[in-house]
């Protein structure tokens, strides 16, 4: 049992999030995707907002996507107070700094508006959406990429 | 019931999430470094189970466990996939986490995550704001352009 406890190696972790998209096709008729639903609650919160996008917008039709990411909100609490042996630290010390919130704010920003624009993210374009063979979202995630690249290479000095 | 089950599905997912270390600033730096294999190894393995798992699907013409048929949506090959998809990398190689490990991150107790989240909801009112004067045409190439989705109503109507 104890190596559950420790980071599961990328052949356990990557066949169990490809899961994901057949259990989630069979046991419930939903296509995965996790970034849609900034929108459902930006419609929730904002019924009457002067966007059409937000105010024209039906998302009681999506709201398991808000119920799945409640899940993800359990799962990952769940992970790392019963399955972890050590603490688990996914952002960096810096990252609690004035400096470091601005950078995450800068980027959640970022993945916001990029998911929304793109229509997706790595859960619903490459990871659905490649599985799908769909063209599209294989473009998606190559251009996911390149942002990550431009950042990690000629904006690192900032970030 | 369907309900409990997608409850369900997204704390297996938040659980991943986590034990794969996706979703930590770490992995991601390290994979926009090229340090380690890691992250390709996870994302190439999903996606390989994703889409044999969708290729039985469709070749035995499953249904769901509700004996519904699956009808599986592909999202439109416009430019947003080009140009948020820039957009999102970025933004994930600044905050170490794509939509799904936002969660993840809050749900594990790092509390600066809320900030990237908040910034991702400030992106998604962005895009609402842009979505009429950004540009949305859709590339089409036989088969898979026959998606035909007008841009406008297809954006964002997927995850």
């Amino acid at each position: 049992m104890n190596f559950l406890l420790q980071p599961w190696p990328w052949y356990i972790a990557g066949p169990l999030i490809g899961l994901t998209v057949p259990l989630l096709l069979l046991l419930a008729n939903k296509q995965l995707g996790i970034s849609s639903s900034f929108r459902h609650l930006g419609a929730i919160c904002t019924p009457k907002s002067r966007f059409p996008y937000l105010s024209a917008y039906n998302w009681r039709r999506h709201s398991w996507n808000l119920i799945f990411v409640g899940g993800v909100l359990i799962g990952a609490f769940l992970a790392t107070q019963f399955l972890s042996a050590e603490p688990v630290t996914m952002l960096p010390e810096s990252a609690g700094t004035p400096w470091g919130l601005v950078k995450l704010g800068i980027g959640g920003v970022l993945v916001g508006f990029g998911t929304r624009y793109a229509n997706g993210c790595t859960s619903g374009h490459t990871i659905m959406g490649i599985s799908m063979l769909n063209r599209g979202s294989m473009v998606a995630t190559v251009f996911f990429f390149v942002g990550g690249l431009i950042t990690t290479y000629l904006l690192g000095f900032i970030f | 019931m369907k309900q409990l089950t997608i409850l369900l599905l997204g704390i297996y997912f938040g659980v991943i999430l986590v034990k794969s270390e996706v979703a930590s600033w770490f992995r991601i730096q390290e994979m926009f470094l090229f340090n380690e294999a890691h992250m390709y190894l996870v994302i190439v393995s999903a996606i390989a189970v994703g889409a044999f798992s969708l290729w039985l699907i469709r070749r035995f013409e499953a249904r769901t466990i509700q004996r519904e048929p699956i009808v599986l949506k592909p999202k439109p090959f416009q430019y947003g996939v080009i140009f948020g998809g820039i957009i999102f990398g970025m933004g994930w190689a600044i905050t170490g986490a794509c939509p799904g490990p936002i969660y993840a991150q809050i749900g594990a107790g790092e509390w600066p995550a809320f900030v990237t989240f908040l910034g991702a909801m400030l992106g998604m009112y962005g895009y609402a704001w842009l979505q009429p004067l950004l540009p949305h045409g859709e590339f089409k190439f036989g088969r898979q352009g026959a998606s035909n989705h007008a841009a406008g109503s297809a954006v964002g109507a997927g995850d």
